[in-house]
């Protein structure tokens, strides 16, 4: 069973017109096993948050802390945070050059795992994961992000999820972009993760139509940089009716 | 691409698009009318307002700006298949200055110092599997001159891999001469220790439809200057000119290429890549192309991209093309130089992968591009490696 703990978070970035906070105390704690939904509004933060627990350097914590089973999640690296078992499924996954995604995948379960998979069973995991996700299997031929289309790039991301095996996944919009049956295939991937390995997932939304194919236990609505409510699925169904107005106004 | 009407030249500046510029940027002098001797006499001496010069004061060269220079006394290693031919000949031999003219000092001062030139034919019968490895190794910082010509006859396939490893201060002229329908590939390895010195002028001639591939990879010496250049003697002649570098500290590593289309019908295409690392790293790049009034149909782009892995390093890109005809397939560059992307290392470390590994996987990638050209996975592993040291020396 494993724990992420996040308490009265507090975030800043720094901009032309100077230091801006943009986490003004966020609490959460989501458990193995477990799936949270935030959603908000468009710039409530909800990037900032799943930076800020991978350790992006551009976003400086003033206050409160983030405890993965107890151990200070802040004091350590990008990588560390990534060995320590913390996924990040990027909204807006980065291009790498002359790298090609077999490379890459290879390279990172390795640094996962402290030491290189064994090669046959490695690429029968790789190839049936690809499988699973409709993936071609020329695609690990191309460089990393490179020239894919959005809903390549998703899929990537997941199939990355489904491989490494972390044990607590932030999703920042992996639904935003993909169509109807690429939705499908996607959140299929992100439950099927959850069946294999009891993930615990925060998945970061700005729309409800995700949560019809992946099952929140607790849904969080995310505005001006910290939670506004708290419930069960009922709240995404109040917010697919009713919208964010309610606590824009507010 | 383009479709020059005119004359035009653009250059001394970094940038990067496909056209050609106006005619208010003409330059001071254009490629065609630059000095070509074989004395050194018919040189200014070296100084930072001749363009060639920019870059590299006469004070870094260790001596090789001198009007005559000893002859290399380290060895020249070779290992080549039995109808490969080598030999030591003088200027009477027919294949000495038949691909090409000094065009700077250096250069001229070791064709006048260097009393006979390394030999290596390829007779037409050489196939594709047919490799020659020419080992420069030197301990000796004597400024010193090496002349190396690699006579490729007609229909000939072959490769030649050139390293230069251990301590020199060194000029050298490699003439390579690639006969009509010969398919060559010529791979020029700069891996010397530091504090050595070296510049090198690389001249390609090619006949009628004949191919070469010219890779050029610096790594190690303190100052490093190749300047590679393609001419042609026929119509139909391909050129593809690669280079990688990889610079640290202090480190000043420069290309300058040259390639003259003067016949119809002919491609060239030049990719060179560089990484920078460390303080006071720094690396030139100038790309040359002259399309004269007769090669109607030519076919060219260059390229040139550098990758600062951090700040102190400078990497100066200048691509210069000058188009005499109207009536060419397209002609084409693009230079850029950017700082390395701190959103690529946050990738791949939240996978997991640290981050000295994650620098290495973005700066190989970034170098794969021309790697992955070679086409010789054998070399293509070695030069990888090569580069993962230089990386890993870099690192420490
Ligand atoms: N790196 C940054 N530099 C400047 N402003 C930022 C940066 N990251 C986020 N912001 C600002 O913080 C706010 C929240 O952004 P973000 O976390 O991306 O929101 P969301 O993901 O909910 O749309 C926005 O106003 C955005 O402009
Ligand atoms: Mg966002």
């Amino acid at each position: 069973m494993t724990i992420l703990q996040i308490k009265n978070l507090h975030v800043t970035v720094d901009t032309e017109q100077g230091t801006k906070e943009i986490l003004k105390g966020v609490d959460l704690t989501i458990r193995s096993g477990e799936t949270h939904a935030i959603m908000g509004p468009n710039g409530s933060g909800k990037s900032t948050l799943a930076y800020t627990i991978a350790g992006h350097p551009k976003y400086t914590v003033t206050e409160g802390e983030i405890l993965l089973d107890g151990e200070d999640v802040l004091a350590m690296s990008v990588d560390e945070r990534a060995r320590a078992g913390l996924f990040l499924a990027m909204q807006y996954p980065v291009e790498i050059p002359g790298v090609s995604v077999s490379n890459f995948l290879r390279t990172a379960k390795t640094a996962l795992s402290g030491e290189a998979p064994a090669l046959r069973g490695w690429i029968k995991d790789l190839r049936s994961a690809m499988e699973d996700l409709k993936m071609d299997s020329g695609f690990t031929e191309r460089n990393v992000n490179e020239g894919f289309s959005g809903g390549e790039k998703k899929r990537h991301e997941i199939l990355q999820l489904e491989l490494l095996k972390p044990k607590i996944a932030v999703l920042d919009e992996t639904d935003s972009g993909l169509d109807v049956d690429a939705l499908k295939i996607v959140s299929e991937g992100v439950n099927r993760a959850k069946g294999n390995t009891d993930l615990g997932v925060l998945l970061i939304t700005h729309y409800t139509r995700i949560l019809k194919y992946i099952k929140p236990d607790f849904v969080h609505v995310f505005v001006a940089g910290k939670v506004a409510e708290q419930g069960g699925p009922e709240l995404a169904e109040r917010l697919e009716a009713e919208g964010y107005d309610r606590y824009l106004k507010a | 691409m383009a479709e020059a009407t005119q004359t035009a030249q653009h250059g001394n500046k970094a940038h990067s698009h496909g056209g050609y510029a106006s005619a208010a940027e003409v330059p001071l002098q254009t490629r065609s009318e630059r000095v070509r001797s074989t004395n050194v006499a018919d040189f200014a001496p070296i100084a930072p307002r001749e363009e060639q010069w920019r870059y590299l004061s006469a004070s870094k060269l260790n001596g090789l700006d001198a009007d005559s220079l000893e002859e290399f006394s380290g060895d020249i290693a070779t290992k080549h298949p039995e109808n490969v031919v080598t030999a030591w000949v003088g200027p009477e031999h027919a294949a000495f200055g038949a691909a090409g003219m000094p065009e700077d000092r250096t250069s001229a001062a070791a064709w006048g110092s260097a009393a006979a030139a390394y030999l290596v034919t390829i007779p037409s019968d050489a196939e594709a599997d047919c490799e020659v490895q020419l080992t420069f190794t030197s301990h000796d910082l004597t400024p010193s001159a090496a002349h190396i010509i690699i006579e490729a006859k007609p229909h000939s396939k072959a490769i030649v891999i050139i390293d230069h490893k251990g301590d020199a201060t060194l000029a050298e002229n490699v003439e390579i001469l690639v006969g009509d329908e010969a398919n060559l590939t010529v791979v020029s390895i700069q891996d010397w220790n530091a504090g050595s010195v070296h510049t090198s002028a690389q001249f390609a001639k090619l006949g009628r439809n004949a191919k070469l591939k010219h890779l050029n990879i610096s790594l190690g010496g303190d100052v490093v200057r190749v300047s590679p250049s393609a001419s042609f003697a026929a119509p139909g002649g391909d050129v593809e000119l690669l280079g990688v570098y990889f610079a640290d500290s202090d480190q000043h590593l420069e290309n300058r290429l040259f390639v003259d289309h003067s016949e119809p019908n002919c491609k060239s295409r030049v990719t060179y890549k560089g990484a920078l690392q460390g303080d006071g790293a720094h690396t030139v790049w100038v790309g040359d192309v002259l399309i004269r009034a007769a090669a109607e149909g030519t076919d060219t782009y260059e390229l040139n991209r550098n990758l600062l892995l951090n700040d102190g390093c400078r990497a100066d890109s200048v691509p210069n093309l000058e188009i005499e005809t109207g009536q060419i397939q397209g002609a084409g560059h693009a230079s850029a130089s950017g700082r390395f992307d701190d959103e690529q290392l946050f990738y791949l470390q939240a996978r997991g992968i640290t981050e000295s590994d994650a620098r290495r996987l973005v700066v190989r990638g970034f170098l794969n591009e021309v790697i992955q050209q070679i086409g010789i996975p054998e070399i293509e592993d070695r030069l990888n490696q090569a580069i993962d040291l230089e990386l890993a020396r870099s690192a420490s």
